[in-house]
Order: C-alpha cells, then structure tokens, then sequence
C-alpha cells in the first residue's frame, strides 16, 4: 500500500477517534494526534512552515488549551459516560461507513479542470510575509487567542466563583 | 489611520484588563458609549471622500485594508447597534463583573466586526469573521440558561460547518490565483474561462455565507438563538451579527472578488424568495414574541438577497440601505420586547395584550417600528424595498418584483397581529400596574425610532449621500 494512504487512513481513524471517543479527554488527545499526522501531510508536501505552525500550535498549544479547559469541567459518572457513549454510537453509527463511501467515490471520479494555475512563486521570507505584507493576519490571530482565553475565564472560572 | 478601527478596541481590552489597573476597570461601560458613539460620529463623517482620503493614510504598518461606502453602512449600523445593546445590558446585569466582562466581549464583537468590513484580503476576512463567531457563542450563552446552551451549540456546529466550507473555498481560490488578495483573485478569476472549480469555490463560499445569515434552507439556529439569548445580545444578534456575518460577506465578495455571475444570481434571487416565504409564513404561526421576530429576520433577510440576485447596482445599493434600516427596525423591536420581559417576565404573545396603555413609549415605538419593517410608506423600511423592488423590475425580473410586493402582504399581517396581541385590544389585568420601562429601554427605543423617521423623511439626501455612491463602486463601477 502506498505511504501516502497509509497515512490518511491515520488520519481518518484519529479523526473517528476524537468524535466518537468517551471521554472529553481522550477526544483532546485524539485532536492532537490528528493534528500530528497532518503536521507529517504537510511536511511531505513540502509545506514545512504550514507543518511546523500545525505541529506547535493544533498539536501542541491547542491541546493544552483544551485539556486546561477539560479540567475545570465536572467529569460525568462512569454510568452518565456509557449512556453518553452508547446514544452517541446509536446515532451516529453510520458515519464510519459514509466516509469510507465518499473515499471510495471520490477516488472512482475523475474531473477534468481547464484551469490556468498561477506560476509557483518563491517562497517568501516568513517575517517579510508576515511582518511586512500580512500583519492583519498577526493581528487577526492574536484577538482569536485572546477571544478563547477570555472565554474560558467567563464560562468556567468565573462560572465557579458564582458558584462558592 | 484605518486601523484604529481594530486596534483602539482591542487595546481597550488589554488597557482594561490589566491587573494593576483594576481601579479602572468601572469606566470600561463609560469608555465603550465612547468608542460607540466616536465610531457612530466618525463612520457619518467618512461618507465625505476628502476626509476619507486623509484618514485613510497609511501609518506604520501595511494593514492591507480599505474603507468603502459599503464598509461604511455596516460600520455605521454595527455602532449604532452596539451602541444600544450596551444601554439594555447596562440596565439588565446588575453584577458589576459580569457586566465587565459583557463589554469586553462588546468590544471584541466591535474589533472583529470592524475587521470584517475593512478587510480586503479572504483570509483576513475569514478570520475577522470567526472573531466575532467565537465572541457570539460566548454572548449567547452569557447568562448560562439551559436553552440557551442548547441554541448556542446548534449555532457553533452549523457555524462550524460554514467556516469549514469558507476554508475550502478560500482554499481552492488561492490555488486558482496565488493569492488570497480580493483584487488578485478578481484578475485571476476575470483572466479564466468560467469552469467548474470556480463554480464549486463560489458555490462553497455562498452556502457558507447562507449558514452564517441564516438564510432558509439553512435557518435552524437563528429563531433559537434569537428567542434564548439574554436580551440585549438578541438585539446584537438580530441587528448586526447574522447579517455582517452572512449578508455584507455575500456582497462584499460578490463585488469585490466574484462579480455578477446569471447562475449564481439566478439562484440567490430563488433563495431569497423563498426565505421571504418561509420567514413570514412561520413568523404568523408563532406565539412568542422573540421567536417571531427571529423568523421575521429570516423574511427580511430575503429581501436583501433579493436586491443582490437583482444583479444591478440598483439592487446592490437597495440590499445595503435594507441591511441598515433592517439593523435599526429589528433592533428596536427587539428592544422592545426586551422592554416588556424586564417588566412582564414573560415574551408570550397570548399572555400579553393591551400593553400600549401601560407602557406608552414602548407601544409607540413599535408602531414606527412595525411601520418600517412591514415597508410602509413614508419611513426608512419602504424607500430599501422600493429600490429593491425597481432593481427586481428594471433587470428583467418583473415576477420576483411582484411576489417581493404581494409577500409584504405577510409581513404586514404578522406584524399586525402581533401589535394586536402585544400593544392594543384589552390589558391583562396582571399587567394593570406595570409601569414603562427603565430608562435605558426607553431612550434605546426613541433614539432607534428616531433614526427610522429622519432617515424616512430625509430619504432624498439619504439616497444621494450614502446609496447612491453605492451604485458606483466595485464590480458596477
């Protein structure tokens, strides 16, 4: 089998695992192995600084974010998880099988594009791209992290001061 | 100088939320009514292209922004909207963190919503937009009710659809032009022969834009969140979020980027006939007051599709002005029956009635209200639905200009049963000693209503100084 689908297959059953999975913890620690084996996609397509930015922040960063937030949250019983589990498999059993279909599907159509690609342009130094064309960008992601943090402290932190 | 848009509200924050400062931290109501009104007071003065072109003058920092008359309706209306969900939420949360925390996250949705309208770049756009998602989901779920946790997740899974579908199509775009620059994209696009990956990337970007509006067929969320979030976030929702979330992106992308296109034109103005249909037809069958208006935004949100699948400037200048007066109409409404639940504690239609006797200002509101959303004339709602309606007729679209005229028959009747439940016929005897709301509804209303009037009686200067330029920029230049 060739590497490349290997690898999505990875991909496909991270991305199961997170959703399907019990608790809200493992689905974390399935997010950041989904975000690995993307990470590795891209440093195989030759994306290295998509990958390396993959890798720190959805890999990393983000995974603490959600495993921090996780630990302010009340666990439900082990009963409470199963039933969860259980209803969530009854409903969403078929999911699986519709994404092993589309793969299947996709992989038979062949489409022909007439487009006319831009030339491939050189790569750019990353602090000229960043710094010097796209600061909004910067700018932009900085407020999203912000948005998050503030979040967490409205909905959970503060939520238990209501509650002491 | 564009910037200060983002970056005065975003440095607010930081200011306010530093921990030696925390003495400070009560002026963040007092210094948010400032930046709303500064906003308010600057958006006006930037419609007068010479002040524009000192303004926008680049300083430090290559933001890649722009600033437009379009821009400038979204930026006006969202300061105006924002400016009046602080009065309500002022007077609505009695704790003073929450309420710190409630303009932090107004001064976010402000960042963002500034961000939206002055990027010219998709990315950028893309993420400005999922800025003021993200501060949504929080908005709604502020006060933490059962209900609206439930709206709110129905709204992050569909909202997470939508961005999905963004990314894809930002991402086909960048692959067909090199660039995520409006302008690039537009020359890339323009050099091609139409073909089926620019179609899907179109395709992908509208439905996304539909989810974010609401737009039927995918509406679910909006009544829900609309009816289950805290009052004043209903009003920030029903007057701005949905439609420069969904609407002011379809447009700005549609001038900007993708241009005029008859199939996609052809399927926006069915879309948006349908959404007229369906938005008003629910919106007569609903028994709570908030819920019905959600619906009635959907309706609404028609029309304004309706200008744009007109494919003309005239329609495009006549969705914009309907985008704003639908901003100020809803918003009063919406004010409205956050004034009745704060007194009555209730937003059933049924258990209402006769409400006018007991709270004058907010009865007599709703009537300019009402006037305007059904497009009566001589207020503001029925100059945008005329221009819409001659656009619908001078683009060789007469059917949809007529059913656009026999379907404001709907609203007109939804909307006049529900001033007969709420605000006439007989007072609920276990409302016979409620008094008007507090002030803060109460000048929030007439400030809403008065807008309404001038911008009804004043429409001739209206039209020449803020639509009309409209008409010329973009794609219809």
């Amino acid at each position: 089998m060739n590497l490349n689908i290997a690898i999505l297959i990875i991909l496909i059953m991270a991305a199961l695992w997170t959703t399907m999975t019990r608790s809200l913890l493992r689905s974390a620690i399935g997010l950041a192995a989904m975000s690995l084996v993307l990470s590795i996609i891209m440093f195989r397509l030759n994306s290295n600084l998509a990958a390396v930015f993959e890798l720190s922040v959805c890999a990393g960063l983000i995974p603490v974010l959600f495993v921090s937030t996780i630990s302010l949250t009340h666990p439900l019983t082990k009963q409470e998880v199963m039933q969860h589990m259980k209803d969530r498999i009854r409903r969403f059993w078929y999911l699986p099988f519709i994404i092993v279909a589309v793969g299947i599907a996709l992989s038979l159509v062949t489409v022909k594009l007439s487009i006319k690609l831009p030339p491939h342009e050189i790569e750019k130094n990353v602090r000229t791209l960043l710094w010097n064309e796209r600061p909004l960008y910067l700018a932009g992601q900085i407020i999203v992290l912000l948005i998050g943090a503030f979040s967490v402290v409205i909905l959970f932190k503060e939520s238990g001061k209501d509650e002491r | 100088m564009l910037a200060l848009f983002i970056t005065v509200p975003f440095f607010s924050i930081l200011f306010f939320n530093l921990p030696f400062l925390s003495y400070f931290r009560r002026a963040i109501t007092a210094w948010a009514y400032v930046l709303f009104c500064a906003q308010i007071a600057l958006a006006l003065r930037l419609f007068s292209p010479d002040f524009l072109n000192i303004f926008t003058a680049r300083v430090f920092f290559n933001f890649n922004i722009a600033l437009d008359n379009l821009s400038l309706i979204i930026l006006l209306s969202s300061a105006i909207v924002l400016f009046v969900t602080l009065v309500i939420a002022t007077y609505m949360i009695d704790s003073e963190r929450k309420r710190f925390n409630f303009v932090n996250l107004l001064l976010f949705t402000q960042a963002g919503l500034n961000g939206l309208c002055l990027a010219r770049d998709m990315f950028s756009l893309y993420i400005f937009l999922e800025i003021v998602a993200i501060t949504s989901y929080i908005l709604i779920v502020f006060d933490k009710d059962i209900k609206a946790l439930s709206a709110a997740f129905k709204y992050v899974i569909l909202s997470t659809v939508a961005s999905v579908l963004l990314v894809a199509s930002i991402a086909l775009i960048l692959l067909l032009s090199g660039d995520t620059q409006f302008s690039v994209i537009h020359n890339a696009i323009s050099a091609q022969t139409p073909n089926l990956m620019i179609m899907f990337s179109v395709a992908l970007f509208v439905c996304a834009t539909f989810i974010k509006a609401g737009v039927v067929p995918f509406h679910g969320w909006l009544p829900e969140v609309y009816s289950h979030s805290p009052a004043a976030v209903s009003v920030l929702f029903a007057g701005i979020i949905s439609k420069a979330l969904g609407i002011y992106t379809l447009m700005r992308i549609v001038n900007d980027v993708f241009g005029p296109n008859i199939h996609v034109n052809s399927a926006l103005l069915f879309i948006g006939m349908v959404s007229i249909v369906i938005g008003a037809l629910a919106a007569l069958v609903q028994k709570d007051f908030k819920k019905m208006l959600g619906f009635s935004s959907i309706s609404q949100i028609g029309y304004i599709i309706l200008g744009i699948g007109s494919g003309s400037a005239l329609g495009f200048a006549g969705a914009a002005f309907h985008i704003f007066n639908h901003a100020i109409f809803k918003s009063l409404l919406f004010v409205n029956s956050a004034a009745i639940e704060s007194r009555t504690r209730t937003t059933h239609m049924h258990e209402l009635g006769g409400l006018s006797k007991v709270m004058p200002i907010t009865g007599l509101t709703s009537v300019f209200a009402f006037v305007s959303a059904a497009g009566l004339p001589p207020l503001a709602g029925f100059w945008s639905k005329l221009l819409i309606v001659m656009a619908l007729i001078l683009s060789g679209h007469p059917v949809y200009a007529i059913l656009a005229i026999v379907l404001s028959a709907l609203t007109l009747a939804y909307l006049l049963s529900m001033q007969r439940l709420v605000f006439f016929g007989k007072l609920n005897e276990r409302f016979s000693k409620i008094k008007e709301a507090e002030f803060g509804f109460s000048l929030a209303a007439i400030i809403l209503a008065a807008i309404i009037i001038v911008t009804g009686l004043l429409y001739p200067f209206v039209l020449g100084k803020f639509i009309l330029p409209l008409a010329s920029s973009g794609v219809f230049k």
